[in-house]
């Protein structure tokens, strides 16, 4: 079940993503910063948490779980430590997705090359 | 020409995109990532017994890595004209942002071309997503306490 949950989740997430694109000027990087900035917006007061025991996986494959997994490690850290504690964990539980996407990318560009 | 009738002119030949049919691409593409997401954290959760949150990690470095993969094999821009947000808007599109934006600047050397510009598309994504997590967070803990 919690499979047609992921499909409903994410599908409805670029859906989303689809109708901004086709019906707006925005472009592709517009979008995916919208949805970042709405990620972080619903973790505040943890909704996304809810949809991501609703959906597992299926919640976590948009780009909304990085707004989400970003406020979520501040907020932790913040408990512990106060205000400081925000610039603390704020890259606690993303880190491992933008450093292996760094590293990855970066012995990928060495090996490849663009196409013409 | 006046201005407004140009603008109708460019109205009319500018190519009609079918919204329905891709919006229905954008559903379905997505709405597959999301089941392969959550097929690979129950994979791993169960092969490497490790916790779901931990497996959630590996699945998110997982389609990174097919992501960045396939942009250099250059399957992903055509699949991307199909499927269009159902694939950029998953983390997938992340990783091809970064990857293309490193594969293209390769070329300007190593630090000033590769190491300056790796971030020029995913960059804003990052800037802003650090931004507002931590207007928000402020908000949440000045106004409504550290935990609800």
């Amino acid at each position: 079940m919690i499979y047609v949950h992921a499909f409903l989740f994410a599908g409805l997430v670029c859906l989303i993503g689809q109708m901004i694109l086709d019906n707006t000027t925005l472009t592709a990087g517009h979008v995916t910063t919208i949805f970042v900035i709405l990620g972080a917006f619903l973790d505040t007061f943890s909704i996304y948490d809810k949809f991501v025991l609703w959906a597992g996986g299926g919640a976590l494959v948009p780009i909304t779980s990085f707004g989400h997994l970003l406020i979520h490690g501040a907020l932790e850290k913040a408990n512990e430590f106060g205000l400081i504690g925000l610039a603390m964990g704020m890259f606690d539980l993303t880190s491992s997705g933008i450093i292996s996407a760094i590293v990855i990318s970066f012995f990928l560009s060495l090996i490849f090359n663009p196409k013409d | 020409m006046e201005k407004s009738r140009y603008q109708k002119l460019v109205k009319k030949y500018k190519p009609k995109e079918n919204r329905l049919f891709n919006g229905m691409m954008a559903f379905l593409v997505g709405g597959i990532m999301g089941m392969i997401g959550q097929f690979l954290v129950e994979f791993y959760a169960t092969n490497l017994e490790i916790s779901t949150k931990e497996a959630g990690t590996f699945m998110i470095i997982t389609l990174i890595f097919i992501g960045c993969l396939l942009t250099c094999f250059k399957f992903f821009d055509k699949w991307v004209h199909f499927a269009k947000a159902g694939l950029f808007v998953p983390i997938t599109g992340f990783a091809h942002a970064m990857m293309s934006a490193a594969l293209d600047y390769k070329k300007e050397g190593m630090v000033t071309g590769l190491g300056a510009s790796m971030f020029k598309l995913t960059g804003s994504v990052i800037i802003f997503g650090v931004v507002s997590a931590y207007v928000f967070g402020l908000i949440r803990i000045l106004l409504f306490g550290g935990t609800i």
